[in-house]
């Protein structure tokens, strides 16, 4: 190869490049800086000022009262059953979306394609409006508890109790399981199972031993795609739980709203946070290397 | 042949894709411990067969015994054959030697017996020492030799290898070819091997049957299928062939189209045009005139020399066609372009094939 350029334009070159992108990405850094890093700036303040007597939050006599109080048993009590419907609706959500995404990767290419619009169809209308249709499906001369009473199935009106929180948060989060999966399962080369069952694998080891595990990154993705955002979902607790129960959203607007503890709420919220940056962190680890 | 004595037996075996035939009316019995080849261009239905003798693919119609034991319905792993795919398909997630344990953890081998299959299927095919590696760590030849092992280690009484080599480059696969021959007589299994490669073909069967179109065209030893074809395509696929237009006179005299008779035994009918078909390297090249041994003589001009340096290729203009010689004489007696010369043959090295 012929050297043209001389090594000093070449440094001159790289700078010019960095420029550039800098350019390019000034609007959203100021975008995220603005809306997202200074709010959050906030919330960790708050998290150590001081409440005042009227329930203001004031940021002076900086300390950590509040999350001491993360401690308490009615703060923990909401923590554990947020974690627990979360790991629930996580589960729930796993086996309902392997069958389907295995499915769905073994259709023609068409029916494939038909299959994930379909999936994705949902996301053309407001999660709200979804969410308060389920609570005309679950109303006791509702659809679904018509349904669920004429099979004979029990009492079907389960509005305003934790199945239908936990039905609410399957519903809307189950495309985020399938789609991850349907990636890491279509991506499968066949002849590995081809391989595994020339070698003596029945069709239920074969799956245990060769798609299973190199689906595994998919799995894991689509847990934690499911599993943060149900523990700090606060829209469906609302609508379909009623509030019976405090979960961790409810729980957190309610410092903020009702009992004006803005020190207590900014505590709790950095607690979301820290799970939401574990599984993050999980998924980079472990299954982001491979999506 | 007996059950007693055939590894492979496939009985009017017809494969449809939908509407298309892929596998037409195929016969063919594999003696056991035979280095048999599937020979033919892409898509002849050469690699359908091995599927369907492994139970990857089940017949529209007709049977697959193996042993003497019809095969059935049966899926692939309860048959006795383990395949060496084309892509290896060895398994990422697992070393070397969990590939390899893999046959015998799903046969519940115990665990001793085990480690000691393994140890013997790696050094077979001189993989010791990288036994913990990742496929995805190993070049291709060693991958290939890794797909080897996890089939051999289940000993079994079949071994289908499917373009095994397809993927290795040229030298690889020349040393991988005898290194394959080799272990085949030292395991002593059966092998059913798929290729398109008629030089890889020739190399290392003892039979091979040549596949075009779905059916089988000729089973032999290399031999007979190159000194013998019985159809054109048989003889254009395996090396490189001349075809004179001829037309059946009798049963033992074929009449060129230039009015030279032949005295050449066929099964064709009186009057039916035929083809006779010469390999290059059977053909002798004189000076015009210059007296031959051989029973039959074509004048002709050389056109084209192409030197090979073990070899010289002519093109020669007859009358009416261009003839390829092959002669393996470099230095005395060369010819060039221009030149007037004789072209013969001892019609012992000629065959009679369908026009």
């Amino acid at each position: 190869m012929k050297r043209v350029a001389t090594p000093g334009l070449e440094t001159q070159a790289v700078k010019e490049k960095a420029r550039q992108g800098f350019l390019i990405g000034l609007p959203s850094i100021v975008y995220l800086i603005i809306f997202f890093i200074i709010p959050l700036g906030y919330v960790i303040a708050y998290s150590f000022a001081t409440r005042s007597r009227s329930g203001r939050t004031e940021l002076r006599d900086w300390n950590v009262d509040a999350y001491v109080r993360l401690g308490e048993d009615v703060v923990q009590a909401v923590a554990w059953r947020s974690l627990w419907i979360a790991a629930l609706t996580t589960v729930i959500c796993l086996l309902l979306a392997y069958p389907l995404a295995f499915y769905i990767s073994t259709r023609r290419p068409v029916i494939r394609n038909l299959l994930l619009v379909g999936i994705m169809i949902p996301f053309w209308s407001n999660f709200l409006i979804r969410t308060y249709a389920w609570r005309v499906l679950l109303s006791s001369d509702g659809l679904f508890t018509k349904v669920v009473e004429g099979l004979g199935l029990g009492d079907g009106r389960i509005l305003f109790t934790r199945p239908a929180v936990i039905l609410g948060l399957v519903y809307g989060y189950l495309p985020f399981m399938v789609l991850p999966l349907y990636a890491s399962i279509d991506r499968i080369d066949w002849s590995l199972v081809e391989g595994a069952r020339d070698l003596y694998a029945s069709g239920w080891k074969a799956f245990r031993r060769i798609v299973w595990p190199l689906s595994r990154p998919g799995v894991i993705a689509g847990s934690i795609l499911v599993f943060v955002p149900s523990f700090g979902a606060y829209v469906t607790p609302a609508i379909l739980g009623g509030n019976k129960e405090s979960l961790m959203g409810s729980y957190i607007v309610d410092q903020f709203m009702d009992a004006r503890n803005g020190p207590l709420g900014s505590s709790l919220s950095v607690l979301v946070l820290g799970v939401m940056l574990i599984g993050t962190m999980i998924y980079f680890r472990q299954g982001g290397r491979n999506l | 042949m007996n059950d007693s004595s055939s590894a492979v037996e496939l009985k009017n075996v017809v494969k449809k894709f939908d509407e298309v035939t892929a596998v037409d009316d195929l016969d063919l019995t594999i003696g056991d411990g035979e280095f048999f080849s599937l020979l033919g261009p892409s898509g002849c239905g050469k690699t359908t067969t091995l599927r369907m003798i492994a139970g990857l693919e089940l017949p529209t119609a007709g049977s697959v015994s193996i042993h003497g034991e019809e095969m059935g319905l049966k899926p692939p792993n309860k048959r006795p054959v383990n395949t060496v795919f084309q892509n290896y398909a060895l398994f990422p997630h697992m070393t070397v030697a969990g590939n390899v344990e893999f046959g015998l953890q799903m046969q519940k081998v115990p665990k001793e017996k085990r480690s000691e299959l393994i140890d013997w299927a790696i050094s077979l095919v001189e993989m010791d020492g990288l036994s913990h590696r990742k496929p995805t760590q190993l070049s291709g030849g060693q991958q290939q030799r890794v797909a080897l092992a996890r089939a051999l280690v289940n000993r079994p009484e079949v071994l289908l290898l499917d373009e095994p080599l397809g993927a290795l480059d040229l030298k690889l696969r020349q040393q991988m070819q005898i290194e394959l021959k080799n272990l085949q007589r030292e395991v002593g299994i059966t092998f059913v091997y798929v290729t398109h490669d008629q030089e890889e073909a020739v190399t290392m069967s003892d039979r091979i049957g040549v596949m075009h179109e779905g059916k089988l065209l000729q089973i032999g030893t290399p031999e007979d299928i190159y000194e013998r074809p019985t159809t054109r395509f048989v003889a254009d696929f395996i090396g490189r062939s001349n075809f004179l237009d001829a037309t059946v006179a009798s049963e033992n005299e074929v009449v060129l189209s230039n009015g030279d008779r032949l005295q050449l035994q066929s099964d064709h009918e009186t009057g039916e045009s035929v083809a006779i078909t010469v390999r290059p390297e059977r053909l002798k090249i004189h000076k015009k005139g210059e007296s031959s041994t051989d029973q039959h003589q074509l004048d002709g001009i050389v056109e084209t020399v192409g030197y090979l340096g073990n070899a010289i290729v002519y093109s020669v203009s007859i009358d009416w066609m261009h003839l390829e010689v092959r002669s393996s004489e470099t230095s005395n007696s060369r010819y060039s372009t221009g030149d007037e010369v004789t072209v013969s043959f001892d019609p012992r090295y000629v065959s009679v094939v369908s026009g």
